[in-house]
């Protein structure tokens, strides 16, 4: 009897022992692959509308287009 | 028919990808090539030029890039209309990189060097991402060390700018409808942070303005988009930034993309952002401080940006190859709280657009 | 009592490790292109291929002209591939089947119930059953060179 509360926490731990499972399969990921999906689908075009602004503003940053170059005065 | 023959033995080995990555673990950046006539019109700037950029994996192992960026300035802003004469600028970029991928990771090292007559700059940088937890969740790092040198066109270069860049992102998936991502980005400047041209105004005269060697600056953007059904997709975005220098600014934007048949894919935003002035920013100082600067970019203002683009799918062959026919326009409108328009003496803004036509291809 | 729990456990960790290299492989159903149904119990006695794969994968269009030159190759020593599609819409992976020239038969799982059941964890997954119904590899992804393991690893079980 005293390997009841020992069996209540190994099958558990044993059964999650992955721990908190992806939610997302990697086949239920359509959707997200649709290019209407993505945050930056352009290069050159996100660079530059990223740089217009840099010059222009005192804000800079995180907006995961990577800058580089000035054109500051 | 002739076209796909010979593209199918370099689609094979180069390894090139079409889809988007989030399909499986991390993937090599698509191949692709783009050629983009761009330009900003505003404020009494024309700034315009070409642009290229091309991408190429070899042996589905590492992505090479390069890149080429023209700006051809043509300034008569209200600085130099009321302190100097218009001036004509040429200003020429050039990024390398190189990418690849170690099972679940990416890594992507990249250089850039900017030129003009009186200015140039040059960096590198290295960026790493990792999926975990099932592909669900990537992770960013990246990092970027620059150096500026600063001229001013009747003396030549005589000082220097360093930056550091720090960035840290997570993008999660949510659903098998929504994505989110959370970026941070630090920087620091060490060097010569102003303009050698602009002056600053002091009991109503003008005197050089005086900035500090140093700043650092984060920004913190957190960011939503979804698949709202058919075949369209919303987002949402949000940025704050503060830095040392007092400067506080939120930039909030909403984008809606949508495909429309087949062959056009449609976006459009609206942005906006509010930031307030640097300690050191005056328009019209009336105490005597160490620092003291009148450039607008660090002053108080509202910025707006309403935008569209539009992308024509011009030849497909699916699994192959794809061009693209693109317009983007961006309606900008800048109203300052603190910078006063000298010849009228009312506070400054203006109305500016971007224009953006390019091909792209990826392969 | 600590045998029930020993059993009780390794239940529970087999059944968290659906489809491993040597379990056999989880029987199902699916309608084909043509119409028809397809079962994979009734292909014992061949190797199986089945190939997991989407409209949307880059690397899952990437592969299947490799698994077109295989399931040519070897068919008639007893090999047959199963190409299992997970899109939403049948119409997307039957306009791509045509357009790819799949030999292979294309079975539609758009309720996703096999990818369920063989528990994917990558697009494309590729899974390797021998003549006794039974998981012999499991290929998680592809990249380039991968097509040459599925051929080395096909041949050795057409051996058996």
């Amino acid at each position: 009897m005293k390997a009841l509360p020992l069996l209540s926490i190994v099958v558990p731990l044993v059964a999650g022992c992955a721990g908190i499972e992806p939610w997302v399969k990697p086949y239920e990921r359509e959707r997200l692959a649709d290019p209407v999906m993505s945050f930056a689908r352009g290069g050159l075009s996100d660079k530059h509308r990223e740089h217009v602004r840099v010059v222009r503003e005192g804000a800079r940053g995180a907006t995961g287009v990577q800058g580089g170059g000035c054109g500051c005065n | 028919m002739a076209a796909t023959k010979w593209l199918r033995p370099i689609a094979g080995l180069a390894g090139s990808l079409l889809a988007t990555g989030a399909a499986n673990a991390v993937d090599l950046p698509e191949d692709r090539a783009e050629a983009m006539y761009h330009l900003f019109k505003g404020g009494g700037v024309t700034a315009q030029g070409p642009a290229l950029l091309v991408r190429k994996s070899l042996a589905d192992k590492v992505s090479l890039s390069a890149s080429y960026y023209v700006d051809m300035v043509s300034n008569a802003s209200i600085d130099v209309v009321t302190q100097a004469s218009p001036f004509k600028e040429r200003r020429t970029a050039y990024d390398v990189g190189v990418d690849y991928v170690v099972r679940d990771s990416a890594i992507a090292i990249s250089a850039s060097s900017s030129d003009e007559p009186d200015y140039t700059a040059d960096g590198v940088s290295i960026d790493v991402s990792q999926e975990v937890f099932g592909g669900m969740t990537t992770l960013a790092l990246g990092y970027t060390r620059a150096v500026d040198r600063v001229g001013r066109k009747d003396v030549g270069f005589f000082d220097n700018a360093k930056h550091w860049q720090y960035r840290l992102g997570v993008t999660q998936i949510l659903s098998p409808r929504w994505l989110a991502s959370a970026n941070f980005e630090a920087i620091s400047d060490d060097g010569f942070l102003g303009s050698p041209y602009r002056s600053a105004r002091v009991f109503g005269a003008a005197v050089p303005e005086r900035n500090p060697r140093t700043r650092t600056s984060r920004a913190v953007k957190l960011r939503a988009v979804g698949d709202l059904g058919s075949r369209d997709a919303g987002r949402v975005e949000y940025r704050y930034f503060w830095d040392t220098w007092d400067i506080r600014a939120h930039t909030v934007e909403l984008g809606y993309s949508r495909a429309l048949g087949q062959s056009f894919l449609a976006d459009g935003f609206f942005r906006y952002n509010t930031q307030t002035r640097a300690l050191f920013y005056s328009d019209n100082a009336q105490t005597e401080t160490l620092y003291v600067s009148r450039n607008r970019q660090l002053g108080t203002f509202k910025s707006y940006g309403l935008g569209g683009k539009l992308a024509f799918i011009w030849k497909q062959v699916p699994g192959q190859y794809e061009v693209k026919l693109n317009g983007a326009y961006e309606w900008v409108r800048f109203n300052y709280s603190d910078f006063t328009d000298i010849r009228d003496g009312s506070a400054y803004s203006f109305t500016g657009h971007v224009l953006q036509l390019y091909v792209s291809a990826t392969f | 009592m600590i045998r029930r729990l020993l059993v009780a456990t390794l239940l529970v960790a087999s059944a968290a490790l659906a489809a491993v290299p040597s379990g056999p492989a989880p029987d199902f159903t699916l309608r084909t292109l043509d119409g028809q149904n397809l079962r994979l119990g009734e292909q014992r006695g061949q190797v199986v291929l089945v190939n997991f794969w989407a409209t949307w994968c880059g690397p899952c269009r990437q592969e299947m002209p490799h698994l077109n030159r295989l399931y040519e190759k070897y068919r008639a020593s007893g090999f047959n591939l199963l190409a299992v599609n997970v899109d939403d819409d049948r119409n997307n992976a039957a306009g791509a089947s045509s357009k790819m020239g799949l030999k292979f038969p294309v079975l539609f799982d758009a309720e996703k119930n096999v990818s369920r059941l063989y528990d994917l964890k990558t697009m494309p997954s590729t899974v390797l059953i021998d003549r006794d119904g039974k998981v012999r590899h499991v290929h998680r992804g592809y990249r380039e060179g991968f097509e040459e393991m599925y051929e080395k690893q096909i041949r050795e079980l057409l051996k058996e």
